[in-house]
């Protein structure tokens, strides 16, 4: 066999797997709520593919053959731990209509119902993102583990535990009703900031890992914009995530230092990410019902006009984060609040509103302690400024961020 | 709970204990004993001489082996420990993290075994 056309055929395989694998987890696990023995059926046909492709050539529909080989090999997983799981009407539901499935090119999108199942409020919290990582994106558990700062072995375990949990606990597949669909839909949207959340913490730089997740993150967010277009949180969610990822190739110097956000060069910025997270934060407002996310992106847009204006716009910022503070006073927003208000108020404005959260709340917050310095510096209270340095360096996890601080520590 | 941090550090890290305490990994080190302290996890802890002064004894058929320097030669050597005390091993991991020889060499995180200590005191 050819080598080129086995690596050409492995690249196959590897986007319809991206592509497709949330589609075919949702529809292979949907009757049976059984999302381990899916990825099992779909790595089986993964396998198959891989056997197969090269040598017959890769079908017309690649989905739908991954669909079909998934769907025979789910049979035979259920069969086989039947006496665990097996029951009768999903395994005649799975077989009645195989045949027509042969023929099948599309089938249903049931990775709403995935999202949703994955976010439920049954499910540990710490949980809902790396269920959706590994069962929406098929990615593994030792990256995913990674990523969250947990050892393979426990992440391995607390996946495996929650799906155990998704097929036995009654968690049903299916998309919320709209009495209870805000608080749901939440929680999903939640979920899929965090892992970019975690994408932006984690930028050593060099590190691949960090910029994946947050275009694993961005993919999701897509995916449920798809879903669920007349949302605006979700618009939402989807613009603060491409207002944050067009800076990302400004937030290191050409020797890799870290450069805050007040000192770089939005040349640098990817302005088709900025315009596109525009158009989706228009569309929110359109929809006319404000939420975190939204805010949250609107003070990135302010950032973001820096491009054009040349600076910032602290009052814009500040008045977003006062409505922000009403619906979503987390330690993040007050911090943010504090910095917005040392820009248009003073330092001595921004500390005070600092001194109003609670110490023990900000024990391990580092921006908390970040910002405290700062405005400690400004202020020329240097003794206790160093003290809060020290705390913020401490906390700090990445190299550069230290390296930073240090310096202006002095 | 309470989990040791043990501190595998370079022979450049090892480096910088003859400089005059300004250099940037000394710096983050003070700043990170700071954050244990004043985060309230910060239970004991000290630095080891350098791996080079360490000696290993065996005893073996009732014959005394001695051998200079540490007990096992890799690249990264055991440079010190912290024990803290928290809630999970969770939140030690992300101490862990923060630690500066996290970025140079590599920390591991152990739990103290109080079970096993008293089964012997």
């Amino acid at each position: 066999m050819n080598e080129s056309v086995l690596e050409k055929t492995q690249r196959t395989i590897e986007r319809v797997a991206r592509e497709s694998y949330g589609r075919l987890v949702a529809y292979l696990s949907v009757h049976t709520h059984d999302l381990a023995s899916a990825e099992d059926a779909l790595s089986e046909a993964l396998l198959a593919a891989l056997a197969h492709w090269p040598r017959e050539g890769v079908p017309q529909n690649p989905e739908a053959w991954l669909m079909t080989t998934a769907r025979r090999s789910l049979i035979d997983v259920i069969r086989h731990n039947r006496v665990v799981l097996a029951s009768e009407p999903t395994l005649m539901l799975l077989q009645k209509d195989s045949t027509e499935v042969l023929m099948a090119t599309e089938f249903p999108d049931e990775r709403l119902k995935l999202l949703f199942v994955c976010a439920h409020p049954a499910i540990d919290l710490a949980m809902h993102t790396p269920l959706m990582l590994q069962t929406v994106l098929g990615i593994d558990a030792v990256r995913i583990a990674a990523a969250f700062l947990v050892s393979p072995k426990t992440m391995g375990q607390r996946l495996v535990r929650a799906k155990t949990k998704i097929r036995q606990g009654g968690i049903h597949f299916e998309v919320p009703q709209d009495r209870d669909l805000p608080q749901r839909l939440d929680a999903v949207i939640e979920a899929i900031y965090a892992a970019f959340g975690i994408a932006w913490d984690d930028m050593a730089g060099a590190d691949q890992r960090g910029r994946n997740l947050a275009e694993e993150a961005i993919w999701l967010a897509r995916v449920l914009l798809q879903l669920l277009p007349n949302q605006a949180e979700v618009q939402g969610l989807l613009a603060l995530m491409l207002y944050c990822e067009a800076r990302r190739p400004a937030r290191r110097d050409a020797r890799g230092r870290y450069v805050p956000l007040s000192e770089q060069d939005p040349k640098q910025w990817l302005s088709p990410l900025i315009e596109e997270a525009e158009g989706h934060l228009a569309e929110a407002f359109k929809l006319g019902r404000i939420g975190r996310f939204q805010l949250e992106a609107a003070i990135q847009s302010v950032h973001a006009e820096r491009a054009r204006t040349g600076r910032t716009e602290w009052e814009a910022v500040t008045r977003f984060y006062e409505q922000l503070l009403r619906i979503s006073p987390t330690l993040g927003t007050r911090t943010g609040y504090a910095v917005a208000a040392a820009e248009t108020k003073g330092p001595k404005a921004g500390l005070e509103l600092l001194d109003n959260i609670d110490v023990e709340a900000v024990s391990s917050y580092q921006p908390y302690w970040a910002v405290r310095a700062h405005l400690l510096q400004k202020l020329g209270k240097s003794a206790e400024a160093s003290d809060a340095y020290d705390r913020a360096i401490g906390l700090a996890e990445d190299p550069a961020v230290k390296e930073f601080l240090l310096q202006k520590r002095g | 709970m309470q989990f040791a941090l043990l501190i595998y550090e370079s022979p450049e890290a090892f480096a910088t204990r003859k400089s005059d305490g300004t250099d940037p990994y000394t710096s983050a080190w003070r700043a990170y004993h700071k954050a244990l302290v004043e985060s309230g996890v910060f239970v004991a802890g000290d630095p080891l001489e350098v791996p080079e002064t360490g000696t290993t004894i065996r005893i073996r058929e009732r014959q005394r082996g001695v051998q200079d320097g540490p007990y096992a030669d890799t690249k990264e050597q055991l440079g010190g420990f912290t024990i803290l005390e928290l809630p999970s091993l969770d939140a030690a991991l992300e101490w862990a993290a923060r630690c500066p020889a996290a970025s140079l060499g590599a920390v591991e995180v152990r739990a103290l075994a109080p079970d096993i200590k008293r089964r012997i005191i």
